[in-house]
């Protein structure tokens, strides 16, 4: 008798514990990339982002319809400067972008690829856009996952090689990158002709982010075309901004912001490499431990840093790092009963 | 900020005359107009000569409600009226208002939490507008513990602490501020705040720069939303301005247009 009463005081006690729960007026747009053949392309699997309506993983109190997804990073020419541990498990493969992709598919499970076109750098290989649409051809034809397409980074060059890839790879609904406050219109009009998405970067700055948005829509391409890049940093070199960034434009979007409610792309894989920690070999820096182990949990760590922060494709490099991050995903997207 | 248009009103010319033509026309352009321009609710009042309270009200909702989404703000002073026109609205709405006295509180906040509309509370009663901020905030306490009582969500009650011409009611001003600064103590979360901002400047000949001045003053005392002329382009501009500087919204160039493309 006594204990049941115990129970029963301690049964009413959880019950008068509320769950404090926002109540969110905006959303997070959802994009998708690729097109399968009734959709116009050739992809055998498509992928939707966003349409979060809570702060990232608060399942309790809004929907995510979608769950981040990692796109695995492939270059159009040997990525030398890459560490060793990056390049080994991809070391038949990096002078073959389609082969490397297609590796990174059947081998690694990539729903996605992200394929720069690093060799058309005038200053490296400084292939043709004749060249570099045939390598995107290759790819398409290679793998059946949707693409991302990022230029080399030289403005003009990316400007006659990008319309041309959007042409050319036109009914695939690729992932165009990347438009920037100073160099939007060309890729813009390019996507919009040929009905692909656009990355909009911003180097951690909110206010220029939510204005290049603007810019962009007026041109006329639809908010559910745009994925944002905030710049990011990594791990220890700045991650701390982009996180806050990252919330603050989550806090706006669901505030009722639409002008920051696109979806968030971010290079994970290239900023956690270019640290030194990531890269120092042991006999160095003996206090920093064993560099393999080390450089994949840097990747692993900026990519579940900036999850908390509400990314929704991540751009990754080692195989490893990127089963740690999915199977950081699968725990989060698991349903939580409260 | 919530802007709830004021234009669909019997007392304006041309709505009056529409409402006493039964012609849809221009109370629809005038809601559309009002959309274009940045509103939030839109606001739905008769007017005096309306013979017959409850048929124009809900008439007047259901041609708005069929070129707008908008949520409907029902400004009418005839409970009859207006829960006839809450039973046919499409989305959630909002009833204005409610005065305190416990015979319309006990009629209307139920009818609120029964259509999850939100309610207008004005911090007075039948005697008339308090002249201070403390007896305009015991009455916004009243209404607080009602909301309580009746299960009305906090953030669904707006509290207006009764705005009066400035040529002619001058030191009310400084206490209606002071009234919405005390409201949004009153609770947690907070009732929320609005104003019939136009008020503020009825028979100057200077009303837009008064409604302007009024409007910002308010909102950094806590003003969350106000019954406006929505169409009043640097009103809107200046209240996009001061949400900025309140770091309410994250600024851009194009701040001013996005402020108005903003959904609640």
């Amino acid at each position: 008798m006594r204990q049941s009463k115990g129970i029963e005081k301690e049964r009413s006690f959880i019950m008068a514990l509320q769950i404090m729960k926002e109540r969110n007026t905006g959303k997070i747009n959802t994009v998708t990339i690729g097109a399968t053949q009734e959709q116009g392309g050739t992809r055998t699997s498509v992928v939707t982002v966003g349409g979060d309506t809570a702060l990232p993983f608060l399942q309790f109190e809004g929907n995510f319809p979608n769950q981040p997804v990692i796109a695995m990073e492939v270059q159009s020419r040997v990525p030398e400067q890459w560490n060793e541990i990056v390049k080994e498990p991809f070391a038949d493969v990096l002078s073959d972008p389609a082969a490397w992709a297609k590796k990174c598919v059947e081998d690694y499970g990539a729903q996605l690829i992200y394929l720069k076109l690093s060799g058309a750098d005038p200053d490296l290989e400084n292939y043709t856009t004749k060249q570099c649409v045939k390598i995107v051809k290759d790819v398409l034809a290679a793998v059946g996952v949707p693409l991302i397409v990022v230029g080399c980074g030289n403005d003009e060059k990316d400007n006659q090689v990008m319309p041309a890839v959007a042409e050319a790879a036109a009914g695939e609904n690729l992932l165009l990158g990347v438009a920037g406050k100073d160099n939007y219109k060309s890729i813009v009009a390019a996507a919009m002709v040929h009905h692909h998405n656009v990355i909009a970067l911003t180097p951690c700055d909110i206010n220029i982010c939510k204005q290049l948005n603007i810019l962009i829509t007026e041109m006329g391409l639809g908010l559910d075309r745009i994925i944002i890049d905030p710049g990011a940093g990594a791990l220890g070199y700045g991650i701390e901004y982009t996180y806050s960034i990252l919330e603050r434009e989550r806090l706006g979007a669901l505030q009722g912001d639409s002008m920051l409610s696109t979806p968030v792309i971010a290079s994970v894989g290239y900023e956690a490499w270019r640290a030194k920690e990531a890269n120092a070999p042991e006999n160095e820096f003996p206090s920093f431990g064993k560099q393999a182990e080390r450089g994949i949990l840097w990747e692993a760590m900026t990519a579940t840093a900036l999850l908390q922060g509400g990314i929704h494709i991540i751009v990754m490099r080692h195989p490893e790092a990127i089963n740690l991050a999915q199977k950081n995903i699968a725990e989060l997207m698991a349903p939580q009963a409260i | 900020m919530i802007l709830i248009g004021e234009k669909v009103n019997g007392m304006f010319k041309v709505i009056g005359k529409a409402v006493a033509e039964w012609d849809p026309r221009p109370i629809q352009d005038m809601a559309k107009q009002q959309e274009t321009a940045g509103a939030h609710y839109l606001d739905i009042n008769t007017g005096p000569k309306a013979e017959d309270q409850v048929k124009t009200l809900k008439w007047m909702s259901e041609v708005v409600q069929e070129v707008t989404d908008l949520p409907l703000c029902l400004d009418c002073t005839n409970l009859d009226a207006v829960e006839a026109a809450l039973k046919i609205l499409k989305h959630p709405g909002m009833i204005n208002s409610c005065k305190c006295e416990q015979n319309e509180i006990d009629r209307l906040f139920p009818l609120a939490v029964e259509h999850q509309a939100a309610i207008i509370g004005l911090c007075m009663n039948n005697k008339g507008v308090p002249k201070s901020a403390e007896d305009r905030a015991a009455f916004a306490m009243e209404l607080v513990a009602n909301a309580d009582a009746y299960g009305l969500p906090f953030e669904d009650l707006y509290l207006d602490p009764i705005a009066l011409p400035v040529n002619v009611a001058q030191e009310h001003a400084v206490e209606v501020l002071e009234t919405i600064r005390q409201i949004k103590t009153l609770s947690n979360p907070a009732p929320r705040t609005v104003i019939g901002l136009s008020n503020v400047s009825q028979r100057t000949p200077h009303r837009p720069i008064i409604n302007r001045t009024f409007a910002i003053m308010a909102m950094a005392a806590g003003l969350d939303s106000a019954i406006l002329d929505v169409l009043d382009e640097p009103l809107v501009d200046a209240i996009a301005t001061a949400r900025l500087i309140m770091n309410k919204d994250i600024y851009c160039d194009s701040y001013q247009k996005v402020f108005r493309q903003h959904s609640i």
